[in-house]
């Protein structure tokens, strides 16, 4: 199928007068000195230094040089054996964090049986149905000693109980786990549209897992607050930070009014940030992230400990910004926006891979994405010093601009009565509707450039690409029989009755999630329950 | 009095699971933007729900946007559903992730184009402008 593109070799249309503008569509003046800054500036009080607040500069004093950040890969695929060889295949390559990739109809809990999963198992991502298929996710990788990303949103809270009984399975304590439930359920009604249930009642499961984290299993973090997927959907720099940002403020009150202290709870919260290509725009960003996080867990919700407010993020480069077009030129693409996200300081990082545009990732293409954040860390000298770029006019100049526009939408966001109410007016979702009508638009004219696709286009060779075929809907489908064959029916459906009343009162759902994960109800089975009681959300599409 | 022509009719549809609707609603807006009557069926939307929201809102075109890899199980059955309501001469149009030998099955199964990551706007609305099937003549 033809792509239509500009003739090969040439430079974009020169037509529209150039614009100096970040990606974002901010203006950048041409050059920045003292003046640029407020006339109230003060570095020691507006900047720091790195491991002491305002954090601008980074939560730790030593940053790289002590420890580098964690190279996670996300990644899984088809079935849960296919996926645990790749896993095994990362980790002997230097990988130092899993972080697991689930499919489609895992993340919305369907079982892989299920009439809504034709077509899509295994493709977006691995297929988990029960907790036997958790166990072979993570066979022969001790949970204990590593720490695992699960990238599950609506079904969080059964996918971790499946998790934590596979660990105990394993003979970890819980206590000793360490990890990251991505569990963000805002951003789902905002940007990736992974919803089930209504806002109420996700909201509740969310806190849920919190209480249940600070009690039982305090090294996890039971929610990644995550910006990824508002910036994929479209938003600028500075929509990912404020929405992000107010989502997390939104879980915090949700948190206290559940009866929790600040400082039980906030030090586990952490964040996810896209890397997209404007270098310092996306700097700029993680910078003012952490200053706005500190301010507003200090002064608005009263943290004393210095953990609750200093923000912790993952990063993973864009997504959005891969070409189908010439693929083997994203491997520069990322290689730029993974810097960047080391230069903002970030403490876990996964870099893209170059057939991303096409398929998922093959194991060539996962290992070139690997080694790039091997090149930064060992070879470019970047992690031999905190925060290289700190007093650079421009930089610390947008810092603020970040921040203030930020604060902005705080204000807007408040006026609305909070993240769940703006969610259901269609707020954010119109605000980045709007930019990514704004982006593409300038792509049509040539005023922003995509290289390979609106200018500088080739002719070219397809790319091998993994596939994957209908076989794992199969396999699944088959291991799904068994185990209902094979488990004690009755107390599956003693387990699911208990969830059901769990979830009508008020008691924290996630004792009964884990006696319906140890009688083997599969997650669909405990979606259904819970759908039952709290209702299916449908979203009023906002074009 | 003049008989403008009919605007054209188009039905954007998600279907399958994938929730990642940028593409569908920034082509939906870019349709809207050149003059046609753009119905945007929003998410998880089953092959039959296309089908009947196509006949019911007597669309020219329908585009359905998927990114999840899900095309060969949904596309050839929203095909098989518009012969089966007599829409043969309903242009359908595929944007997303398809691979190239996906793409020649769903051109077999009678879809008019597939649109990869990065297609134009205009070369979107210029294909549909040029393939939908003759506008009734004025009465």
């Amino acid at each position: 199928m033809k792509s239509p593109t500009a003739p090969a070799g040439t430079p974009p249309a020169a037509n529209p007068p150039r614009r100096f503008t970040t990606l974002s569509g901010v203006p950048v003046e041409a050059l920045y000195t003292a003046a640029s800054l407020p006339p109230d500036f003060d570095f020691d009080r507006d900047v720091g230094r790195p491991g002491e607040p305002p954090y601008v500069r980074g939560i730790h004093p030593t940053m790289y040089r002590e420890r580098l950040w964690t190279m996670r890969q996300f990644s899984g695929f088809a079935s849960p054996e296919q996926t645990n060889e790749r896993y095994r295949y990362l980790l002997s390559q230097g990988q130092t964090g899993l972080s697991v990739a689930f499919d489609l109809p895992t993340l919305m809990g369907y079982d892989s049986d299920h009439a809504m999963s034709e077509g899509e198992v295994g493709k977006c991502g691995v297929a988990i149905d029960s907790l036997e298929d958790m166990e072979t996710l993570f066979r022969g990788i001790p949970l204990a000693e590593i720490t695992t990303s699960m990238t599950i949103n609506s079904p969080a809270a059964a996918i971790w109980a499946m998790f934590l009984v596979a660990a105990e399975k394993q003979g970890a304590d819980w206590t000793r786990l360490s990890g990251t439930l991505q569990n963000d359920i805002l951003k789902e009604y905002i940007a990736q549209k992974e919803f089930l249930f209504p806002p109420a009642p996700s909201m509740r499961l969310v806190v849920d897992t919190i209480e249940f984290g600070a009690q039982q299993a305090p090294r996890f973090n039971p929610v990644s607050i995550s910006g990824y997927h508002i910036r994929e959907a479209g938003s600028t720099a500075l929509q990912e930070l404020a929405f992000t940002l107010r989502d997390g403020m939104e879980y915090v009150e949700w948190s206290l009014r559940r009866g929790l202290a600040v400082d039980d709870f906030a030090p586990r919260l952490s964040f996810f940030f896209n890397a997209h290509s404007d270098f310092f725009e996306e700097i700029a960003k993680y910078r003012a992230a952490r200053k706005l996080w500190r301010a507003v867990m200090t002064a608005r919700y009263g943290a004393k400990n210095p953990r609750s407010a200093a923000l912790r993020f993952h990063t993973q480069t864009a997504g959005v910004s891969l070409t189908a077009q010439q693929p083997y030129i994203n491997v520069a693409r990322v290689a730029l926006q993974a810097l960047a996200a080391v230069l903002g300081g970030t403490q876990s990082l996964h870099t893209n891979s170059l057939d991303e545009a096409l398929a998922l990732p093959t194991e060539a293409a996962a290992t070139i994405a690997l080694r790039t954040q091997q090149i930064i860390a060992h070879e470019t000298g970047v992690t031999n010093t905190v925060d290289p770029l700190g007093g650079s006019y421009f930089l610390e100049s947008m810092t603020l601009d970040m921040e203030r526009g930020a604060r902005e939408y705080f204000d807007r966001i408040d006026a609305l009565g909070g993240m769940v109410a703006a969610v259901e007016k269609g707020f954010p979702q119109r605000e980045i509707a709007d930019a990514a009508y704004r982006y593409q638009q300038a792509l049509e004219t040539g005023e922003k450039v995509m290289v390979g696709v609106n200018a500088f286009a080739a002719e070219e060779t397809p790319l091998p690409t993994l596939y994957i075929d209908e076989s794992v809907r199969r396999r699944q489908t088959e291991k799904l029989q068994a185990l209902r064959r094979r488990r004690n029916a009755a107390a599956a459906e003693r387990a699911l009755d208990a969830l059901r009343r769990a979830a009508e009162g008020d008691a924290n759902t996630m004792p009964a999630l884990l006696d319906c994960v140890r009688a083997y109800c599969t997650l669909g089975e405990i979606t259904a329950a819970l759908r039952a009681v709290f209702g299916a959300y449908e979203e009023v599409a906002v074009m | 009095m003049t008989e403008t022509a009919r605007k054209i009719r188009v039905l954007v549809a998600k279907p399958g699971l994938d929730g990642h609707d940028r593409g569908a609603k920034v082509v939906a807006r870019a349709l809207r933007d050149a003059g046609m009557e753009v119905v945007y069926t929003g998410l998880r939307q089953t092959p039959e729900m296309i089908a009947s929201a196509a006949l019911q809102e007597d669309v020219d075109c329908i585009g359905l946007s998927i990114l999840s890899g899900a095309h060969n199980a949904i596309v050839p059955r929203v095909m098989e559903l518009l012969r089966a309501a007599g829409m043969n001469d309903v242009l359908v149009v595929v944007g997303g992730i398809v691979p190239p030998e996906d793409a020649e099955m769903l051109s077999r199964e009678g879809v008019g184009a597939v649109f990869p990551p990065g297609s134009s706007l205009e070369a979107i609305t210029a294909y549909i402008r040029s393939h939908v099937r003759p506008a009734p003549a004025a009465p």
